[in-house]
């Protein structure tokens, strides 16, 4: 039944009373609690802390559960409470050499240092629907084996030896932008650039990068590196002067090659597009790391012709908290502006239909 | 209405695999013959071959058009319908098939569809029933699929297909197809062959 | 040799349906008969996905029968996972016999190369395209590129070539060198280094393309001209690598260079693991052959 404008109160407590009654679904089926999304839906809490920009996998459960499921929704719950967060500084730059690796792939080389780690992934599974995992049959044990010792270099690092890629310095000084604390510029650095994709809607990120593919800015991209493990998170409080441990971050990390001819200053070469996400997730760290290069165009002197190409375009609506708001606002109440606009149109008829008259009679 | 004593395949999805495996290969190697056996009873005076073709390749997408002997006898008609589910079609022009048993009495191959220069794959391929099939014959094959030159015999051969098979050949890319079968064997001429007579 | 899908999968034989497989099979015979000419096809979703095989994974379901003896490579390798992952599909949801042995197989499924062994009479190899269009880099509309083919207007793409050797002194196009076949249509070769395009020349196999996302089917026949986009005064060349085969000494192939250490070590050593295989069990050595073997993946 449509609501009317007045006793719209008890109308909106109601229409919530019944969203919780619908989330939690019919009585005799066991309420889901958020430790069974956190390690049974654990790619879904991934996403959620990627997007929500926050690495609390705990919280993401619980939000995806108050969601119904719906990520995006669950996205806008975390940033809702990240902001009420006190601030109390950065981190080191992590060092993802040192990541204990679950999952390292190299498109690139058929081997290298530290070997190709497979890791658990669904590629190479072929999409045959296992009414087998219906019946809750308990999975084989998985092979195990020592994990790699030391460093595994990356990828990038293995050309850089032979400068054949461009060379990327740390600059230690530097201070380091955050969109979520000063408004975006344009054109923005590649910092505030790369925050905005690792926040980015990873179905946008994925379109723009395909687009990227089928012509719309090609970037010639290889996967130099795919890897996946836990990196420790240091801190260096002001008080101590020394980095401290903050805990171990889940993350995945692409290290995208692309062909580079050289332009007037710079010799030909590969060149590096990078992605960047909390926990596993290979297609939003590749789709932002094509997105990445793509928004390097300018960069290195060629012509921006392609929407992933453009800074604006792509820095502007791939937030999928502020878009998902915006486009759903149109529910909202418009009745004053329609109200405007009936006018307007009405007008606009009259006026048309009275420039018409002469005509007919003239064609009479 | 159906013939009691008409069947379609033994097996349906072998028999159309190696059915295609045949056609594929006569294709890729204009004018040589292969053979063709297939294990099946079509009605009336619908060959084997050209029914087991049309198993292997005609269904609701496509329409197949009869030549005259074969659209006078509603049995073939019934049969297509029932094992191939597919659309009988009386304009040569909009067919993705055609099935002749009178290569004397064919329309000129201009009547089919030979695609155009953007979808020159919207053609029609003739399944043409002949008495025999000879390697060593009068044709004289060349171009895609033959490594220098090939010959082939087709009985009875009409004197103008020979001139109607040039001027298709000067449409390509668009054109029409065209498969032989005779008792037991298929050869085909596609739109990229040369055909000369020895 | 089993003719039905094994019991256990509930697919039908090569997992499609016979309707979807006579579809392709319409198209892939207008593939033969208008060489080069990219056919459209209703492409199905399939259980891989998109740009890891599903076209090339069509076209074979296709044409495979319970006689054929299937061969699966990507990179030129028969154990990289993709190869190994198809591999399986096959042989569970077709029951055929796979082997790793060029000479052996009928249907060779491959991503990215062409086998050293020279193909024979007989044998098909399917190739696995992730852009059909040779034009798409030149102009992204479907619209333009196939009125482009329509009119054979390649002006584009040998403006494109030309401004290469303009800006480099020679062509940049290292991988899915364009073609022309038949003396009409530009082709996509995929992304076979260029150093395969001549085998495809009057090859006595038949070459069956297959584009999974794109919806494309392209074919070139046996014995038909396939050559590759030049100028007089620059004609075409492929790779070529300075040393042989660390393992098995062989030249006039195709290497994969494996990174050894992080202190600049490199072995090169061929790409067809096959190829690569039956030269060392016949006796020939590369340099590093006693070294260690690069490890698989693990």
């Amino acid at each position: 039944m449509y609501v009317a404008v007045k006793g719209g109160e008890a109308a909106i407590d109601n229409a919530h009373a019944l969203l919780a009654h619908e989330r939690r679904g019919p009585e005799e089926i066991t309420e889901i609690a958020p430790d069974q999304i956190e390690h049974q839906l654990s790619l879904a809490v991934d996403r959620v802390m990627a997007e929500g920009s926050l690495y609390d996998p705990a919280l993401a459960a619980l939000a995806i559960k108050q969601a119904r499921g719906d990520l995006i929704e669950a996205i806008f719950l975390v940033r809702a409470f990240r902001t009420t967060l006190p601030r109390f500084g950065h981190s080191d730059p992590l060092e993802t050499a040192k990541m204990a690796i679950e999952r390292r792939i190299s498109a690139t080389y058929k081997d290298l240092p530290g070997g190709q780690v497979l890791g658990p992934t669904f590629d190479y599974t072929h999409r045959l629907i296992d009414f087998m995992l219906a019946a809750g049959v308990a999975p084989p044990e998985p092979a195990e084996a020592e994990p790699e010792r030391g460093a595994v270099p990356r990828v990038t690092d293995l050309l850089d030896g032979e400068q054949l890629i461009e060379a990327e310095r740390a600059v230690d000084d530097a201070p380091v932008g955050d969109l979520t604390r000063a408004p975006l510029d344009f054109p923005a650095d590649r910092d505030l650039r790369l925050q905005a994709l690792a926040r980015g809607d990873e179905g946008f990120l994925l379109a723009l990068g395909y687009s990227t593919q089928r012509g719309y800015g090609r970037t010639h991209p290889f996967v130099g590196e795919i890897r996946f493990g836990e990196v420790m998170a240091e801190f260096v409080p002001e008080e101590l002067g020394f980095a401290v441990p903050l805990g171990p971050v889940a993350l995945t990390e692409c290290q995208m090659v692309n062909q580079f001819h050289g332009n007037a200053e710079q010799p030909p070469q590969f060149t590096r597009g990078y992605g960047l996400v909390f926990g596993q997730s290979e297609r939003k760290a590749m789709s932002m790391s094509l997105v990445d290069r793509a928004l390097r165009t300018r960069e290195f002197g060629e012509d921006v012709v392609a929407p992933a190409q453009d800074e604006e375009f792509v820095l502007s609506h791939c937030d999928n908290v502020q878009a998902t708001g915006f486009v759903e606002h149109l529910k909202l109440p418009h009745y004053v502006d329609f109200q405007a606009e009936l006018g307007l149109v009405r007008r606009m008829r009259a006026e048309h239909e009275a420039a018409r008259e002469p005509l007919k009679e003239a064609a009479e | 209405m159906l013939d009691a004593a008409s069947t379609g395949f033994a097996d349906p999805v072998l028999d159309a695999q190696s059915h295609f495996r045949t056609l594929m290969d006569a294709l890729a190697r204009p004018g040589s013959i292969h053979a063709f056996r297939p294990r099946l009873t079509p009605p009336g005076g619908l060959p084997a071959e050209l029914a087991a073709i049309a198993l292997t390749l005609a269904d609701h997408e496509t329409a197949v058009w009869l030549d005259p002997g074969l659209a006078a006898d509603p049995a073939v008609s019934a049969w297509l319908a029932f094992h191939a589910g597919t659309r009988i079609t009386v304009d040569p022009g909009e067919a993705d098939f055609a099935l002749v048993t009178d290569i004397g009495a064919m329309p000129p191959l201009a009547a089919f569809a030979a695609g155009d220069d953007a979808y020159p794959d919207r053609s029609t391929t003739l399944l043409i029933a002949v008495d025999a099939l000879s390697a060593g014959g009068d044709l004289v094959l060349s171009g895609p699929g033959i490594e220098s030159e090939r010959r082939l015999g087709i009985a009875p051969w009409p004197a103008a297909l020979t001139e109607q098979l040039a001027a298709n050949r000067t449409l390509f890319p668009r054109g029409v197809d065209l498969v032989f079968a005779t008792s037991g064997a298929i050869a085909a001429l596609p739109r990229t062959t040369r055909i000369r007579e020895a | 040799m089993n003719a039905q899908a094994p019991a256990e999968t509930g697919y039908n034989f090569a997992y499609l349906d016979e309707q979807t497989k006579r579809m392709i099979r319409r198209a892939i015979l207008k593939a033969v008969a208008i060489p080069g000419y990219q056919v459209p096809f209703a492409s199905r979703e399939m259980p891989m996905p998109y740009g890891w095989g599903t076209g090339g994974v069509q076209v074979t379901a296709a044409v495979l029968g319970p006689n054929d003896v299937l061969k699966v490579i990507d990179q030129g390798s028969d154990d990289t996972t993709n190869a190994v992952s198809i591999r399986k599909f096959f042989a569970k949801t077709a029951g055929v016999e796979t082997t790793t042995r060029t000479t052996e197989a009928t249907v060779i499924q491959t991503r990215h190369r062409i086998p050293e062994t020279p193909l024979t009479d007989g044998q098909i190899l399917v190739y696995q395209v992730p852009i059909p269009e040779p034009l798409r880099f030149l102009e992204p509309r479907e619209t333009e590129t196939r009125k482009l083919h329509a009119l054979a207007d390649y002006g584009l793409m040998h403006v494109k070539l030309y401004e290469d050797i303009a800006r480099h002194g020679h062509i940049a196009t290292t991988y899915d060198y364009p073609v022309e076949v038949a003396g009409r249509y530009v082709m996509n070769p995929s992304p076979t280094p260029k150093f395969d395009n001549p085998k495809m020349h009057r090859s006595p196999a038949l070459q069956l393309f297959g584009a999974g996302r794109e919806k494309r089917i392209y074919a070139v026949p046996p014995y038909t001209d396939v050559v590759s986009l030049d100028f007089e005064d620059h004609p075409f060349e492929v790779q070529r690598f300075e040393k042989p085969c660390a393992l098995c000494a062989a030249t006039g192939v195709y290497l994969d260079e494996v990174v050894l250490d992080d202190r600049g070590g490199r072995m090169f050593v061929c790409s067809d693991s096959d190829f690569c295989a039956s030269r060392r069990d016949a006796g020939h050595r590369g340099e590093m052959a006693n070294a260690a073997q690069p490890a698989g993946q693990s």
